[in-house]
């Protein structure tokens, strides 16, 4: 089947949003991994962020990836949302929920807000322009100096909420799309969205709530 | 007897171009030992006595295997009660002086036709595309010529049970008529005679199900309760992994057990 | 009227085989210029019409339901008979033939029966072929179940939902010829006249039921699949819509109809619980093989049931028929309970109701035993009375179920009228007076998949059919004939809904017609209904115009024809003055109350002929001729 008409279909689509998915969700542990090197003081991650510096290849390869995943994500996205929204064309008087819960609810609004934030937050740390006092490759200075500022902190904190809901049901959601599911899989992969879902968002807001307390100056 | 009192406020629409309302039907002395079916009978008795033309819905086994009823009951397709079709669902669930609010499933695939009753011709489609095994009458081998593991044949049964009442697309935030299409393609694949035309069904039937207008799957699981046979998603992701195999290898990707789940 | 069987000559078990090689074939290359009209889209009628599309005819198939899936054979709980021996126990094509033709006290045609009997194998090759998920073995082979009325193990199944998963496979063959462009298929489409052109069927008359269109059909042969009757009686395990109209108004412009009066009455149904109750659930028939069915001793005794000790407990089907007891065949279990109802032991609102206990299964076996066989069946009747029947005793009454009457047919499944076909519960052919348990969808499949293919075309390669179009003078008068009776059904603008006037016939002849019947009885029957019938037209509301989905309107259609159908069920129960199987004459019994056939006098089809209205229909008879069995006294002490 042509690439064409796999991506007309829904199920084409829902796979394009699993398999960037899985290189968004791959993408953010490593981000959450090296983010906690700040832990081990200015030099290391200064160090860190100087050595990816050296890698172009790499880098450059890593944001190619990220962006075309995002985009793809993004499209995919939006072009369902607009389909579902044309699939009922007059809605309940009363609708009860009966599976659903605020994770799975919320994954288009959520997914527009974390949208929104990315644009920011590479806007504040990879460019500056968004940063008052951005020093290029000196990553401590510019996320502690970032974080004293209490509505920058929060803004962070309440991204990582809503990454946090988008983890929850989309790495769950991803392996049912790429036809993962059997009664034996269902356990561990819920399993694995919730661990993904806490861990990971936990690991970012360790930062920003670490400088509001003051363990990192 | 204890008898119930009921405050249904009901979806009315002359025809599938005019514009419906809600309106409000006062139900008294009602045994809670009735169907909700039967108590719309009685609401229609009463109407058609006073000279009004009774409230359409669609019925007709009403014991729960034909497909044919289906109402979005306070916000619930086929009502309060797990794995129930609404001609089973009795009143005993409902507390006398409750609101009881009724809509029709409703979806641009659905069109209504008429009061409480839609056009599910879409689903119909789904299956002429390709949710059969083209076996013609006659020259076909000893029924036991054909083994199938007591777990698939179980397992394809679990998936065939689908009444084809669209309570699914009707629960669906996104109308998807997935866990629809997606039963009958695992109960077919399950089957060792259903291989030749896998990967042939699962293409067509999806190209089907999305011409028709159906939204999206989200996997968020709505169906599977709505579902008066609580057919578990699972099939849903077995029809993307078909559908997966089949875009990749087309005609040539053809399995030849229909082992897994 | 001539009542031709064309029932082939020479040995029982080689007639189909020769009456295949006799018959005219129609070339390949023609079969497309001919096109055949099925009505219903049940096992029979999906079955015929993707059989008959792959064979290159043109088809239309029509169903008044949204979908043609949602046909009542879906309904059918048990399972499917057929004489495969897989399980080594004795069966035999023979002995399916035995069975059936006894289990219908000897009120079938031999050559029929047995025909159904060597088909029976061939349906479930090809409903396996076509992905029916029958329950199987750990080894992946077929399994069966034992069913009333045969020593034998051969039953087949797909859970409680048999019919439902043959019927799909049916329907599913059918949306492949759609597909194709071989079937058109009508829903939403009610038949409401036949077409009849120089004595042979050319056509039907259609009303769409959403727009309100009445539109004509014409063909070179229609096969009517539309069903049984057994909503006459108001309450019935029938689907609401389920109607003798298609069947009664073929009956009307000329087709005999046989046996009218055999109806069964299903003894394990759930009982009814109020006024309000539009239909009557059955509860499958494999419950009495562990249930025990009983009733107090004394009339009268209102005791919760547990309080009531043994030996004031009567288990009157183990005490009247000790060999058989609880397995005792529809017909004669239906019976006993009405009998000990009409005593006033009866338990249950009402008093119309026995119990059919558990509790020693479930001591013997366990509860989770008892869970693993009927799980769902408990969880189905809980749902509907609120009881929970592995603490207290089901209640249970019998019910009506199906109609072993019908049109009569020849040995081709062809009508008195030549060119229309009458297949499955619409026809009067296979199960005599008392159907078994697991054979409706058998007889259904066999007529659609594999006896219509093949006597159609015998039927279009022997007749000159002259091309007619929708002009023709006899379209437009059955045309206009439905247009006036629909327009006079909205207006008369009476008072009564359409319903009330159903549940006043229904509870006549349940009462006169039904498990029991007597002279007196069903004289007094056939006075009442033409009462109720004219009050009826006087008095009838239907709200409402015929342009649009009236629902009203098509229940009034079909009361209509109830209302004079019912006259000829009572008319052929009073003329058949003996009981066998479902017929049950209290003046014909045994001094110990068991039926009392009368072969010498009624070892007939009784086929009734329209005769005008307002006249009395004419009787002829198709004496039954058997060569392969012996008559004998049904016993089951």
């Amino acid at each position: 089947m042509p690439f064409g008409r796999f991506w007309s279909s829904t199920i084409g689509k829902k796979v394009v949003m699993a398999v960037t998915g899985i290189v968004l969700v791959g993408y953010i542990l490593a981000h959450v991994t090296a983010n906690l090197l700040i832990f081990a003081g200015a030099a290391a991650i200064d160090a860190y962020a100087a050595k990816l510096r050296t890698l172009p290849l790499l880098l450059w390869g890593v944001r190619v990836v990220l962006l075309l995943s995002v985009v793809l994500h993004v499209v995919a996205a939006a072009q369902l949302a607009v389909r579902a929204r044309a699939a009922r064309p007059t809605s309940y008087r009363r609708f009860e929920p009966q599976a659903s819960n605020a994770t799975s609810r919320t994954m288009r609004w959520g997914g527009v807000a974390l949208l929104l934030f990315l644009i920011y937050h590479i806007l504040h740390f990879t460019t500056g322009q968004a940063h008052p006092a951005f020093v290029h490759l000196a990553p401590y200075h510019n996320v502690t100096t970032a974080f004293r500022v209490w509505w920058v902190a929060a803004i962070y904190i309440a991204a990582m909420v809503a990454l946090a809901m988008h983890l929850y049901h989309g790495t769950w959601s991803m392996f049912q799309t790429l036809g993962i599911a059997h009664a034996r899989v269902n356990v561990a992969r819920r399993r694995l969205a919730t661990i993904i879902a806490v861990l990971v968002p936990l690991g970012f807001v360790s930062v920003p709530i670490a400088v509001l307390v003051g363990l990192l100056r | 007897m204890t008898t119930l009192h009921l405050k249904l406020l009901v979806w009315r629409q002359a025809g599938p171009h005019a514009a419906g309302r809600f309106v409000r039907y006062d139900a008294p002395d009602l045994s809670p030992d009735m169907s909700f079916l039967e108590m719309l009978d009685v609401v229609n008795e009463r109407l058609i006595a006073q000279g009004e033309e009774p409230i359409a819905f669609d019925h007709d086994c009403r014991e729960g295997i034909c497909g044919s009823c289906g109402l979005v009951i306070n916000g619930v397709a086929h009502g309060p009660m797990r794995g129930t079709a609404t001609c089973q669902l009795h009143l005993r669930s409902f507390r006398s002086g409750q609101e009881v609010v009724i809509e029709p499933w409703r979806a641009k695939a659905f069109p209504v036709v008429r009061d409480l009753i839609v056009d599910r011709g879409a689903l119909d489609r789904i299956i002429a595309a390709g949710g059969y095994i083209s076996a013609r009458t006659g020259g076909v081998p000893d029924a036991n010529a054909v083994l199938v593991p007591k777990d698939d044949a179980d397992a394809a049964m679990d998936a065939a049970a689908c009444i084809g009442c669209g309570a699914c697309v009707a629960a669906c935030p996104n109308a998807s008529a997935s866990l629809f299409a997606a039963a009958k393609i695992a109960h077919l694949g399950l089957m060792p005679q259903g291989q030749p035309e896998r990967p042939e069904r699962v293409l067509r039937m999806v190209t089907q199900m999305d011409m028709e207008g159906f939204g999206n799957c989200t996997n968020i699981g709505e169906c599977q309760e709505a579902c008066p046979k609580l057919i578990s998603i699972d099939v849903i992701a077995r029809m993307n992994r078909d559908f997966l195999r089949a875009s990749m290898f087309g005609g040539e990707g053809r399995v030849t057990g229909g082992g897994e789940a | 009227m001539e009542l031709r069987a064309r029932i082939p000559s020479g040995p029982l078990a080689d007639k189909w085989d020769r009456h295949r090689f006799e018959m005219k074939l129609v070339n390949p290359a023609n079969k497309r210029r001919y096109t055949v009209l099925v009505v219903g889209s049940g096992l029979a009628g999906a079955s015929a019409a993707a059989s008959l599309a792959e064979l290159g005819y043109q088809v239309r198939c029509f169903c008044f339901q949204d979908s043609p899936r949602r046909a009542h054979s879906i309904a059918a709980q048990g399972g499917i008979n057929a004489a495969k021996n897989y399980q080594n126990d004795g069966d035999s094509i023979w002995r399916l033939f035995y069975d059936t033709i006894k289990g219908g006290d000897f009120r079938a045609r031999e050559a029929n029966v047995y025909r159904l009997a060597q088909i029976s194998v061939d349906i479930i090759d090809q409903c396996v072929a076509q992905g029916v998920p029958f329950a199987r073995e750990y080894s992946g082979y077929l399994a069966n179940r034992s069913f009333g009325g045969a020593q034998v193990s051969r039953t087949f199944y797909a859970r409680g939902q048999t019919g439902q998963q043959l019927l799909l496979g049916a329907y599913q063959a059918l949306c492949k010829e759609i597909a194709r462009g071989t079937v058109v298929m009508h829903p939403r489409t009610e038949m409401l006249d036949l077409i009849l052109v120089d004595g042979r069927c050319r056509g039907i008359v259609t009303r769409n039921l959403v727009t309100g269109e009445v539109l004509a059909h014409v063909a070179d042969a229609v096969v009517l699949a539309t069903g049984g009757y057994g909503n006459v009686f108001y309450l019935s395990t029938n689907a609401r819509g389920s109607n003798v109209t298609a069947t009664y108004r073929a009956w009307k412009r000329g087709a005999a109809f046989g046996n009218p009066c055999f109806t069964q009455i299903h003894p394990t149904c759930i009982p009814v619980s109020g006024d309000y109750q539009s239909k009557l659930t059955l509860m499958s028939e494999s419950l009495r093989n562990d249930g025990r069915v009983w009733v107090p001793r004394q009339a009268g005794d209102h005791r919760a049931p547990h309080e009531i000790p043994e030996p004031e407990r009567d288990y009157y089907l183990e005490r009247k028929y000790p060999s058989f007891g609880n397995l005792s065949p529809r017909d004669i279990a239906s019976r006993a309970a009405k009998e000990v109802c009409d005593e006033g032991r009866g338990v249950g609102p009402g008093g119309r109701g026995v119990f059919l206990d558990f509790a020693d299964a479930i001591a013997r076996l366990g509860r989770e035993t008892i869970e693993e066989r009927y799980g769902n069946l408990f969880e189905m009747y809980q749902r509907i009375t609120d009881e929970n029947p592995y603490r207290v005793p089901m209640r249970i009454y019998p019910a009506v179920h199906y109609t072993m009457g019908g049109l009569w047919v020849d040995y081709n499944l062809m009508s008195t009228i030549p060119g229309l076909h009458v297949l499955g519960e619409a026809n009067f052919s296979d199960h005599g007076a008392n159907r078994l348990g697991a054979s409706a969808l058998m007889q259904g499949l066999a007529d659609g998949y594999f006896i219509i293919p093949v006597t159609i075309g015998d039927y279009l390669a022997t007749t000159r059919l002259e091309k007619i179009t929708t002009d023709h003078p006899e379209v437009r008068g059955a045309m206009e004939a439905v247009e006036r009776r629909t327009s006079r059904l909205l207006s008369v603008r009476g008072s009564r809904t359409v319903d009330s006037f159903h549940r006043e016939l229904g509870s006549l002849l349940w009462d006169k017609c039904g498990m029991a019947r007597t002279a007196g009885g069903l004289t007094e029957a056939l006075r009442r209904i033409p009462e109720i019938r004219a009050e009826f037209w006087e008095n009838v509301t239907v709200p409402g115009s015929d342009a649009h989905l009236n629902q009203a309107l098509e229940k009034a259609n079909r009361v209509a024809d109830y209302l004079e159908f019912a006259e000829l069920m009572c008319r052929d129960a009073l003329h058949r003055e003996e009981s066998c199987g479902g017929h049950f004459r209290e003046e014909h019994q045994t001094p110990d109350g068991e039926a009392s056939r009368d072969d010498d006098r009624f070892a007939y089809v009784a086929a009734w002929e329209y005769a005008g209205d307002g006249a009395e229909p004419v009787l002829h008879r198709e004496p039954l001729v058997f060569e392969n069995v012996q008559l004998a006294q049904r016993s089951y002490k």
